[in-house]
This record gives structure tokens, C-alpha cells and sequence, in this order.
């Protein structure tokens, strides 16, 4: 015991807690004449020093770069690491940066508060997405409103879209649920104070700079990786605490089983990082410039390119949700999943085989014809698997079907699981050749990927908000379970609208393509062809709107649920208290 | 060069599949080993039994 100065009372080591994390402890602190003393934990001491690195990387770039739009991000990103720094030193001033005991009463002390932000960041880019979705099927309808302004032209509006859809909305919904999952079904806290702050604050950092970057025309030109070598960097070290943050959950865990969801999650976050790696391995053009250009060349770009896009659907848009099903349907249904045994195969099944199917995106290009009938195969034997997986869902509710009736939020996400099976059915169907021949670079692509979208992703993350936000807040139920019921219809509505417009157009647009007059010559030109999609168009930026519409339904429902809904009575009955807020 | 890849390919056409058809071939017997039967059926209430 280490005896203080005069008159102080001698200080002892945090108790319980390994001596190297006291490293930091700094001593003699006296304010207000109560005597503090103050903690620096080897976390918040790291994250320091990391963020004070990339404060000052960023900081040199902006001032020495020509390029004023490295310029305004790097400032950005500096200005957040600098912000993060004075967080962690003001809880450490204030002194309540003392960490949350693991557990109280003897029950778990779950860390939710970066699991809200998350929640509401998915809500907030979720409206965002959508309605930037709507402004550009629009502008394919009706050109003029493109205003010939450059930043928000179709160009660049539309990775705006889809990344704010997938990465923003689906991102942030796959890390409030698995730090959700995870904690629950491992009955640990996650790890730290301050590292599932950095993963849900910087992965919103990294969607900033991306987004924004889109808008000033900055971008690698590659689908659903077109943010520059810098932002990667930084999503690449965000990912990295993302990966250890939900491992240090599972590796505190009490359940010695780890729940068939938290396979999934740790599938999703582990392929991501390895895709994102290798399909970000671009060298900058100079360390103050945007541009950079990747190492692969030529068709092996193309080839890690589709390795990437398709593995980004195979692993964040289904091995993340299937995670969220396999959680989300069986506590809603108060049923067991189906299958514990058809689960684990497959979750294996899908793993081994989604990873060989990207080859499918390049029939007919230089990519060798060996090489694409590999995809094509893989991408055919995966109708098993994810039909397994969507009969594993759906069968959860064997025995107690009336509940599609009762629960609105349960049937929106068995219908997800119906989407999932349709358009995992389609899918593979496209990935023939001789379909793909028809079908590529037409809508039909657009029409399946939306019912994948809007249905799969899209529904089941709704029903996963509409489950999170009560539980979160300690609400007995949702505000108004007719506003989901409004919702559902509206959205299916729209959804329905959607994707049977895309499906005429996008057949009609191959028909249209490869016609033949008796002569031998194409029948139509180019122009005709798109001139005939209008109609279809519109009915495509109808059904956005609808699908668009439930969303804000849904929001006024969520919003309105934490501050007009029933509180649970009881802490002892609902979850355990909350850490105070940090 | 044309050797390595000829060496390559057919590893990965031999060996390969004999791996992978190794593996998927454990998982089923993981999967569907009697035994395991009770550890799934307690690993399926996870969710439903956290509560407490």
C-alpha cells in the first residue's frame, strides 16, 4: 500500500483490477478540497495516443495538400480525433471515468448506450438514403431535375444512395444489433469504455466522409467501394475495433455455448475486413491527393473487384441479417429457432459457397469463361443453403402462425424471410449464362437487387428497430401497433410496385437490345430503348415513395414510443439497470 | 510459370475438394451427432432464457 503525502489518505490500487491497469494513475489530484484520485486506464490512455497520431497525420495533410477536398476531410477527421481526445480527458478531469462494474446484483451491467446511437444514426441515414433514392429514380424519369448542377447530378447521387442504404442504414443497424446480440446472448459487457464508442462513432465518421466525398466527386469508380484510399484507412482501423470489441464480448461470455448469431455476426465482420483489404489495395498518387489506383490490373481488378461486391451482398446484406434473424424472429415468436442442427449447417454451407460466386458479375468480359462458370456453379448450389436458411426462419413460427396476425413487427420480418428466399431464388437463376446474357446491364439487375433491399435487408431491419427501441428503453411495447401494420402495407405496396416495374423494364430493355430486323440490323437504337423505360420509371419512383412514406411512419413510431410509451414496471422484471451514462 | 500453374490447378481440383469435402463433411457430423442433440436443444433457449 503506497502511503500518500502528509496528511492525505493513502491512495490503493483500484481493486480487483490487474496492476497495468493503473499504469496510468496520476496522483495528487485536490480540487475543492476533496481529495480525487484520478485513473487513466491503459484504454483511454491508448485511444489517446491513437487519435492524437491520426489528429496529426490529418492536420499535415490538410495544410500542405492541393486538394481542397482531402483538405476539408482530413480537417474533418483531425477535428473529430481531436474532439475524442477532450472527451476522454474530460471524463477524466471530471473524474467519472471510473469503469462500469461488469455486473450488478449479480446480473449483467450491459453497455447500451452505443447501441442507441446507433439505432437512431441507422433511423436518421435510413431517411437519408431513401429519399435520395427517390430524387434519383426521379431524375431517371424526368432528367431536368438533375438542374445540371454537378453535385447533385444522378452520377454522383447514386453511390450517395446505395452506400447511404447499405453501409449507412445496414451498417448501423448490424452494429446496434450484434453489440446488442452479443452482450445478451453472452451475458457480458462489451469491452472497454471507450472502444464501442470509436467503432459507432468513427464507422458514422467514415459514412460522413464517404458520402460527402461522392457529393464533391471523389471516388475509386468501383460499385460499393467507391470510397477513396483515405476514408478505407480510416474504416480499416474503425473495422479493426469493431472486430475486437465484439470478440472481447464473446470472450467474457458465461454461456458456454456461443449463440448461432454471433457466428454469423463474427462472419460478416471478419470477411468484411478481409474483402475491404484486398479490394482497397490502392497506392495514393501522392499521401495529398485523393486519387489513388489499385495494385491488381486489369482483370484481376475486375475479378477482386466482383470477389468484393458479391461477398458484400453475401456477408452484409445476408450473413449480418441472418444474424439479426436468427435472434430477432425466435425472441419476438417467444419460440426456439426451428433448427439448432439445420442452422449450423448453414451457417457453414453459406460460408464455404458464397465466397467462389462472385465470378458470376463478369460472363462474358475478358475474364476467362473457366473462371465465371465457377461462379455461376457456386452461385447455383447456394439456392441450398439460403433456402435452409429462410425455411429455418420461417419454421420458427411453426405452431404458432396466428401471430402474423396478431404481431405486425413479427410479420414484417417473416416476410423479410420471404423475400430472401425470392430473391435468393432469382439470383442464382441470373447468374446462368444464357439468363445473364439478357438480363445483365439491364433493370431486372435493379428489380432483384431491390427485392433483396427493400424486402430482405430492408424489412428485417425494420423489425429489428421496432423490437430494439422498446427493449432499449424499457418500454413495454411499441407506441401504436397499427402505425406498423400502415407501414407494412404501405411499404409491401411499394415494394411491389417496384420490383414488377423493373422486371418489365428491365426484360423489355434486353428484348429491346437484342432485336433483329430481317435485315440483320439491330431494330432499335439506344434511345428508343430508353425512351420506352419512362412509364416504368415513374412507377419505380412511385413505389420508392411509398416504401419512403412507411419509413417516416416508422420514425414517428419509434420517436414516439420512447416518449409517450408504458414504461416496464419493475427494473427486476424488465432488464437490469443501466450504467449511468458515459 | 506454366508449370506452377498447372502444379496449382490441380492441387486445387484434387486436394481442394478433398479439403473442403473434408470439412463440410465434419460439420454435417457435427451437426447431426446424436448426441449433440441435448446441447442444441440448451444452445436454442439462449436467447429466450437470458432474462432471468
Amino acid at each position: 500500500m503506497y502511503q500518500g503525502r502528509g496528511n492525505l489518505p493513502p491512495i490503493e490500487l483500484r481493486s480487483g483490477s490487474p496492476i497495468w491497469t493503473n499504469l496510468f494513475t496520476l496522483y495528487g489530484a485536490n480540487i475543492m478540497g476533496e481529495r480525487k484520485v484520478r485513473y487513466l486506464s491503459l484504454e483511454e490512455g491508448g485511444f489517446s495516443l491513437l487519435l492524437l497520431a491520426v489528429a496529426i497525420f490529418c492536420l499535415v495533410i490538410a495544410g500542405k495538400t492541393w486538394d481542397q477536398v482531402l483538405a476539408f476531410h482530413t480537417a474533418l477527421i483531425a477535428l473529430a480525433s481531436l474532439a475524442g481526445i477532450f472527451f476522454i480527458f474530460r471524463r477524466y478531469f471530471d473524474g467519472n471515468n471510473t469503469p462500469a462494474p461488469l455486473e450488478i446484483n449479480g446480473k449483467p451491467n450491459y453497455n447500451m448506450a452505443p447501441v442507441k446511437f446507433a439505432t437512431w444514426a441507422s433511423v436518421f441515414w435510413g431517411i437519408a438514403g431513401f429519399t435520395v433514392g427517390v430524387i434519383i429514380a426521379s431524375q431517371l424519369a424526368f432528367p431536368a431535375l438533375n438542374f445540371d448542377l454537378p453535385w447533385i447530378n444522378f452520377g454522383r447521387l447514386r453511390p450517395l444512395h446505395t452506400s447511404a442504404v447499405i453501409f449507412a442504414f445496414g451498417g448501423n443497424v448490424l452494429i446496434a444489433s450484434s453489440f446488442y446480440v452479443v452482450q445478451r446472448t453472452c451475458q457480458a459487457r462489451l469491452p472497454g469504455s471507450i472502444a464501442p464508442w470509436f467503432v459507432v462513432l468513427g464507422y458514422n465518421l467514415f459514412i460522413v466522409v464517404a458520402g460527402t466525398g461522392y457529393l464533391l466527386g471523389v471516388t475509386q469508380g468501383k460499385e460499393y467501394a467507391e470510397p477513396e484510399w483515405y476514408a478505407d484507412w480510416l474504416l480499416t482501423i474503425v473495422w479493426v475495433g469493431y472486430l475486437l470489441t465484439f470478440l472481447g464480448s464473446i470472450w467474457r461470455r458465461k454461456e458456454s455455448h456461443i449463440y448461432v448469431a454471433n457466428w454469423f455476426y463474427l462472419a460478416f465482420i471478419v470477411t468484411i475486413a478481409v474483402l475491404h483489404l484486398f479490394n482497397n489495395a490502392s497506392l495514393p498518387v501522392s499521401i495529398y491527393s485523393t486519387k489513388s489506383y489499385i495494385v491488381w490490373s486489369g482483370v484481376q481488378d475486375a475479378m477482386v473487384q466482383w470477389w468484393y461486391g458479391h461477398n458484400a451482398v453475401g456477408f452484409f446484406l445476408t450473413a449480418g441479417f441472418l444474424a439479426i434473424m436468427y435472434y430477432f424472429i425466435p425472441k419476438r415468436a417467444e419460440r426456439p429457432v426451428y433448427s439448432y442442427r439445420l442452422s449450423i449447417v448453414h451457417f457453414w454451407a453459406l460460408i464455404f459457397l458464397y465466397i467462389w460466386a462472385g465470378p458470376h458479375h463478369l460472363h462474358y468480359t475478358s475474364l476467362p469463361q473457366w473462371a465465371s462458370t465457377l461462379g455461376m456453379t457456386f452461385s447455383i448450389i447456394l439456392w441450398m443453403p439460403s433456402w435452409g436458411g429462410m425455411i429455418n426462419g420461417l419454421m420458427t413460427l411453426s405452431g404458432a402462425w396466428d401471430k402474423l396476425r396478431t404481431d405486425p413487427v413479427l410479420r414484417m420480418m417473416v416476410v423479410s424471410v420471404a423475400f430472401y428466399g425470392m430473391a435468393t431464388f432469382e439470383g442464382p437463376l441470373m447468374s446462368i449464362r444464357a439468363v445473364n446474357g439478357l438480363s445483365h446491364y439491364t433493370d431486372w439487375t435493379i428489380g432483384h437487387v431491390h427485392a433483396g433491399a427493400l424486402g430482405w435487408v430492408g424489412y428485417i431491419s425494420f423489425g429489428a428497430l421496432y423490437c430494439l427501441v422498446p427493449w432499449l428503453y424499457h418500454k413495454k411495447s411499441l407506441y401504436s401497433l397499427r402505425l406498423v401494420n400502415w407501414h407494412f402495407w404501405i411499404s409491401t405496396l411499394g415494394i411491389v410496385f417496384y420490383i414488377c416495374a423493373m422486371w418489365v423494364s428491365g426484360i423489355m430493355q434486353g428484348l429491346m437490345w437484342r432485336a433483329y430486323d430481317s435485315l440483320g440490323f439491330l431494330e432499335y437504337s439506344f434511345i428508343e430503348t430508353v425512351d420506352a423505360m419512362y412509364p416504368f420509371y415513374v412507377m419505380r419512383a412511385f413505389g420508392g415513395l411509398l416504401f419512403l412514406a412507411g419509413a417516416l411512419i416508422m420514425v414517428y413510431n419509434l420517436i414516439m414510443t420512447v416518449r409517450v410509451g408504458e414504461a416496464v414496471e419493475s427494473e427486476a422484471a424488465g432488464q437490469p439497470a443501466m450504467a449511468p451514462a458515459e | 510459370m506454366d508449370a506452377t500453374y498447372t502444379a496449382l490447378a490441380h492441387f486445387a481440383q484434387t486436394g481442394g475438394l478433398l479439403y473442403f469435402m473434408a470439412i463440410f463433411a465434419g460439420v454435417i457430423l457435427y451437426a447431426c451427432w446424436p448426441s449433440n442433440g441435448e446441447r442444441f436443444n440448451d444452445a436454442s433457449q439462449i436467447p429466450l432464457r437470458e432474462d432471468d
